[in-house]
């Protein structure tokens, strides 16, 4: 029942982007993330939902709106399991996974209490690495100081 | 090689032939201090926090080479202190001075000065995280008294899990083989991070925390301080504060070549008694300074 209306969701759209196995807890955050409150286009998301892969996901559909790679990418951050799908005349016309950014810029907040983005005006900034057992880290472009995913806070 | 109007921020700026040509210049200042390059040339002296030792040192490499010294020696007495922006202020000192040396407590202020100034800065400190002149005035004390930088043997010793000058010699001397010895108690030991630098150039590093057991080990001892408030519980402090002293009589099994380096100021970590050892050099490493100093910033206006 539950599975049969997701697929209705995403048939839906005519034209536009799909956002697909979205952990469901980070459903809002990935709203907040790419500032869908300020669009003009319809917006429908669905979280808690049921998926063969997942035990339960979240899923977003923008409609006419195709996002610019570097802008989407950056919600691997929180949903690196998101995959992106793009709609044409209810075609889908290109179907891939998120790719993590290779830098973070002006949405995650330095950790480091001392480090001058926290202290004056300035846009932060954040080299994604990984560390030896291939976790993703952020090192930050001013104070040098890595942080482990765990202690990204956004914006 | 060209160092004219690049800042430099973190001693991983320069190459390895970035830094030797650097201790190279500096070598000729030694020779020849009093070289009136710098007649006409305005050098900015923004100290956001005082730091008397490393501001003096800039200062009189700056008038050995006949320049011009303005700005501050602390946050109290500058505009800072009614609120100007770090940006409002570099770009406001660029209009009167042709190179800004900075210090500044704040992490990573220096690399964004660097971003908004039209001139160079050099990073006299930014907070916990850089200090790459202390970094070249190591280099180049250890150059001139074992020779060469190539596979020396360094002995660290104090706080190496806060202590930003010995992250920063690691990083540097990786570039050219040394090996690692890490004297520290267990609380303040090397992070991971520094430990895997080493790794990755293929180096070796050995653990202590026996300060007597490394001291024949050493062709460099590095000493640093061990500061109370860094201990969570203060007995534990008391138990490991002696340990990390250094005394005359400890250097009777120290190679011959072998010098005691110390980024000074020192509180207790060395005796007096070291002081008259002809393997004491910290006095001289703080001299090296303004030779380093001169020779960065001859280098960074493209004078030299
Ligand atoms: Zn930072």
């Amino acid at each position: 029942m539950n599975k049969k209306r997701t697929e209705l969701i995403v048939s839906a759209l005519r034209s536009g982007t799909v956002i697909d196995h979205i952990p469901s807890d980070k459903t809002f955050q990935v709203v907040n993330m790419l500032n869908l409150e300020e669009t003009e286009s319809q917006v429908y998301f669905g979280t808690n939902l049921y998926s063969d892969k997942y035990i339960s996901k979240g899923i977003i559909k923008v409609s006419d709106t195709f996002f610019d790679e570097g802008e989407i990418n950056k919600i691997a951050l929180v949903a690196p399991t998101a995959t992106l799908i793009e709609i044409e005349d209810y075609d889908i016309i290109k179907k891939h996974r998120v790719q993590t950014p290779e830098t973070v810029e002006k949405i995650v907040k330095c950790f480091n209490p001392k480090c001058v983005t926290n202290h004056q005006h300035i846009p932060t900034r954040f080299k994604v690495i990984e560390d030896h057992k291939g976790n993703m880290k952020l090192s930050c472009h001013f104070c040098e100081k890595t942080m482990s995913k765990e202690d990204i806070r956004f914006i | 090689m060209n160092l004219k109007n690049r800042s430099l921020i973190s001693i991983t700026d320069y190459s390895k032939e970035e830094i030797l040509h650097i201790l190279d210049l500096a070598e000729g200042f030694e020779k020849d201090q009093r070289q009136q390059i710098l007649n006409k040339y305005v050098v900015a002296s923004l100290f956001f926090e005082p730091s008397t030792r490393t501001r003096l040192s800039f200062e009189s490499a700056v008038q050995y080479l006949g320049g011009s010294i303005v700005g501050f020696a602390s946050a109290d007495t500058s505009s800072v202190k009614k609120g100007e922006s770090l940006k409002d202020t570099i770009l406001t000192v660029s209009n009167y001075s042709d190179l800004i040396v900075m210090r500044n407590p704040l992490d990573g202020s220096a690399r964004y000065a660097s971003e908004v100034s039209p001139v160079p800065i050099i990073n006299a400190g930014d907070g916990a995280n850089q200090h790459p002149t202390q970094c070249l005035l190591d280099l180049y004390s250890i150059r001139k008294t074992q020779g060469a930088l190539e596979n020396i043997d360094i002995v660290m010793v104090g706080d190496l899990k806060y202590g930003r000058t010995v992250h920063s010699l690691v990083q540097a001397l990786s570039l050219f083989g040394a090996s690692f010895h890490f004297v520290s108690p267990e609380s303040l030991k090397m992070p991971s991070s520094v430990k895997t630098w080493i790794k990755n150039a293929k180096l070796e590093y050995y653990q202590y925390t026996d300060l007597s057991e490394a001291i024949p080990k050493a062709d460099i001892l590095y000493m640093t301080r061990v500061q109370g408030e860094r201990f969570p519980d203060p007995l534990e402090y008391e138990k490991v504060k002696n340990a990390y002293i250094l005394e005359n009589s400890m250097l009777d099994k120290a190679k011959d070549n072998m010098k005691v380096l110390h980024p000074l100021p020192r509180v207790n970590e060395i005796k007096e008694d070291v002081d008259h050892n002809p393997k004491a050099y910290y006095f001289q490493q703080a001299k090296n300074g303004v030779y380093v100093r001169q020779a960065l910033i001859a280098a960074i206006l493209g004078l030299k």
